[in-house]
């Protein structure tokens, strides 16, 4: 077998991880970076290899998993998404003291645009906190080569290495040759050293010693130098530095106007190789085109001859767009750059899909604490914004927190709102545990809300712990997410579908009443994304909902208010319409409508 | 004609943008050309705008710059009004609506193809009448995206669903109809 394929940049690392060896693969999901894991996963169950992939309940978790096999002496990965690397990063800037004795790949996938993230940092940044080599792929056949020189390097120097995507690399797809894998397994071999594998401080002084001498060698690596990809090495003038998908766009931009400027591809932004710092010595003036900030650029030696990001001659935010790139080379090498006429339209707001069960526990929450304070998390229901019921969103698991956080800021006011928290079931489980406890031992008095779909579903429909399936889709044990609240101490604790609007209003009603006494009060709203949901079991559950003509008279209240896709005011008739094409027949806008409108078809 | 084409394809999140990428990507690839894309994921999804970027041909970066697409296909007339810029003066755009839309720098043409999913029972199957549409409207612009070899992948595609094939591959006909008959 030895077939084109269109593959997906996240499936090329996935790809490059298994081509060269990877026994263990461990991720949390998180966008640009969820497709990792399950393409290991389809690779897997296509190849037949007997390797281990595991979505973890969190990314500290993964990264620890992945690393004890490193550990043990096998070529392991972990995967996750920039904003999940500060969740692990506590394991990782201990592991790079520590060293691995097989290859270990942490894939930090960032995001500059932001398209699907709380932040734009740069994961290379963190690589050079913690002191680890990070690669840098421009593509998604590059992402493929570099996995395998990574793991040489990992293994050349017995480090953990960082490979970087951004979202153009891991949402790109590539025409590129995939060969059967053939993989031979290594056996796992701890060798039991506690001077390293447990080092306390005096040998941590030590390994860190050591680790300066293994960095100050990787900046001397063959496999890594960068490359020259566009002109001749001419030792003044003018160069170009470019790295990850800026020097893909570059590399067209350059042979398109014919530019004779040398260009140079750093493929390891950190440590960047000595003999390339003195090398652009030579250079008058040097353009860096990396992405998000200036890593390449702030090692450079000559700060006075370098125009980047830190300088700011690139802009600090937002992406680097192809057309960046070309003004930015075209001020540069002093060449006419018209601009072309663009009309940036205000785009489409994402929203809850139709019918989302995350809708009804929003448009109930709303209800039944008009005036709270809404504190809530990372996921579709994000989205619960758009209904007015999201106040804050800061990062994993900080909804139950700051929920706490706003009851004790506000406990010596003369009036006390209501603090509901709204937190998806993944979330809960990455995260979102420690916070409750600390809700129970203090006695806050807020509402939590636990949104329960039963899988991931903003990132691709992950399994979650109570799913009860694992990566592969095979079973294993399932979690009981009620058993986890009582057992940190929350004494109310009532399971509803928010489908059922009316006494799901009443139970949340009845929490905001017992928690101003008690503490914590938990309702898990129990229904499953609708995605995930069956076609046939959806069609057998489908209940119309229809326009009763002599009442409707287009107050636009359900429109605003539920703001579910399906429903939209027709100008014509100036009166509310569901569009057939979108309405899942959830039948919770039957609730909604406060004049009695939109009744179930049978009971008009 | 060229071998070279920067294609955009614009719509909603759910009206199946991936897929007719996917599919012209195909087309390309069979006949052994380098192919680049570039897809929308995450938050965006959910029915906020979508935009895919095709690339066929000799470049290495996966997006395409403003004035430079050789054509758009828009599922949604709003989907024109957000990603023209895209094109290069006189490209070729596509347009699910049922109006007319007039835009003098680009070759506009409009389709209902949404009407034609509706009336072949599969109101969201309107991006693969749309794509044939697409097919009709570049017949005389490129060799690339031949009617055969997407017949060919969505045949292999719903393999085991062959009234779905079938259902698809009408829709496709009746999306290259209906640019005929404009």
């Amino acid at each position: 077998m030895n077939t084109k394929r269109l593959i997906l940049g996240n499936e090329a690392l996935a790809y490059g991880l298994l081509k060269n060896g990877c026994q263990m693969a461990c991720a949390y999901p998180g966008t640009p970076s969820s497709e990792i894991l399950s393409a290991v996963v389809s690779l897997k169950k296509e190849m037949d290899l007997d390797i281990h992939a595991q979505w973890a309940v969190n990314e500290k978790v993964a990264f620890e998993t992945a690393y004890a096999g490193a550990q043990a002496g096998l070529r392991t990965a972990v995967a996750m998404k920039q904003v999940g690397l500060n969740v692990a990063a506590d394991p990782l800037m201990s592991s790079v003291y520590l060293g691995v004795k097989g290859g270990f790949l942490v894939i930090s996938a960032d995001d500059p645009g932001p398209h699907s993230s709380q932040t734009e940092q740069d994961s290379r940044l963190m690589a050079v906190m913690a002191k680890l080599p990070v690669l840098d792929p421009d593509s998604p056949g590059q992402a493929a080569e570099l996995a395998g020189i990574a793991f040489e390097l990992s293994e050349a120097f017995e480090i953990p290495v960082m490979l970087r995507p951004t979202t153009r690399v891991c949402h790109s797809r590539q025409s590129m040759d995939v060969e059967k894998i053939e993989m031979t397994r290594r056996e796992a071999a701890f060798d039991k050293n506690p001077g390293r594998w447990a080092a306390t401080p005096k040998f941590r002084l030590q390994l860190h010693k050591e680790l300066e001498a293994k960095l100050t060698k990787i900046a001397d690596y063959e496999p890594t130098r960068p490359r020259l990809v566009s002109g001749t090495a001419k030792g003044c003038g003018q160069a170009i530095v470019v790295a990850g998908v800026a020097a893909a766009n570059a590399r067209d931009i350059i042979k398109e106007r014919s530019l004779d400027i040398p260009v140079y591809q750093v493929v390891q932004p950190f440590p960047l190789h000595k003999e390339f710092i003195r090398q652009m010595n030579a250079y008058d003036e040097i353009l860096v085109l990396e992405e998000t900030w200036g890593v390449i650029e702030m090692q450079l030696a000559d700060k006075n001859r370098v125009k980047g990001k830190n300088t700011g001659f690139i802009s600090p935010v937002g992406e680097l767009l192809p057309e960046n790139v070309e003004e930015r080379i075209c001020a540069f090498a002093g060449v006419d750059y018209q601009a072309p006429q663009i009309t940036m339209l205000p785009g489409r707001r994402p929203t809850l899909c139709a019918g989302c069960p995350h809708r009804a526990s929003f448009y109930a929450i709303k209800k039944a604490a008009p005036k709270g304070i809404f504190t809530s998390d990372i996921g579709c229901y994000t989205l619960g914004c758009n209904l007015g019921a999201v106040d804050t969103v800061t990062c994993m698991g900080a909804g139950i927190s700051q929920a706490a956080g706003f009851t004790i800021a506000y406990a010596k006011n003369e009036k006390q709102p209501p603090v509901f928290s709204t937190i998806g079931d993944s979330t809960f489980f990455h995260s979102g545990i420690p916070g409750l406890i600390e809700t129970v031992t203090k006695k806050i008095p807020f509402v939590l809300v636990i949104l329960d779909n039963r899988t991931t579903a903003m990132t691709g429909h992950q399994p979650t712990p109570a799913s009860g399936r694992d990566a592969s889709g095979d079973s294993c044990i399932a979690v009981n997410i009620p058993a986890i609240v009582k057992g940190c101490g929350v004494n109310f604790i009532k399971i509803a579908d928010p489908y059922d609007l009316p006494a799901f209003i009443d139970i949340l009603k009845e929490a905001k009443a017992y928690c101003k006494e008690n503490g914590p009060a938990v309702v898990i709203a129990e229904h499953p994304c609708l995605l995930d949901m069956d076609r046939a079991e959806l069609k057998a559950s489908f209940k119309k909902v229809i326009v009763n003509k002599d009442i409707c008279d287009g107050c636009g209240y359900c429109v605003s208010h539920f703001e579910c896709p399906a429903l939209g005011l027709n100008n014509d008739t100036e009166q509310v319409c569901i569009d057939p094409g979108l309405c899942t027949g959830c039948a919770v806008c039957s609730f909604v409508c406060p004049k009695d409108a939109l009744v179930l078809e049978n009971q008009e | 004609m060229s071998n070279n084409q920067q294609i955009i394809i614009s719509g909603l999140g759910g009206q199946g943008v991936l897929f007719i990428t996917k599919l012209l990507a195909g087309a390309a690839m069979a006949d052994n050309l380098p192919v680049l894309t570039s897809e929308t994921h995450g938050m965006a999804q959910r029915g906020g705008n979508v935009i895919s970027y095709l690339k066929i041909g000799e470049f290495s970066g996966p997006l395409i710059r403003p004035a430079t697409a050789d054509a758009l296909i828009a599922l949604k007339p709003e989907s024109f009004a957000h990603h023209s810029y895209f094109l290069k003066p006189g490209g070729l755009a596509v347009v699910n609506s049922p109006n007319p839309v007039e835009d003098d720098r680009y070759r506009v043409c409009c389709g209902d193809a949404t009407a034609l999913a509706e009336k072949a029972g599969n109101v969201r199957s309107e991006n693969v009448a749309m794509l044939g549409f697409f097919l009709g409207a570049m017949k005389n612009d490129t060799h690339i995206f031949s009617p055969d070899s997407l017949a060919r992948m969505i045949k292999e595609k719903f393999q085991a669903k062959p009234a779905v094939a079938e259902n698809v591959l009408n829709l496709l006909g009746s999306g290259m109809q209906l640019f005929e008959k404009r």
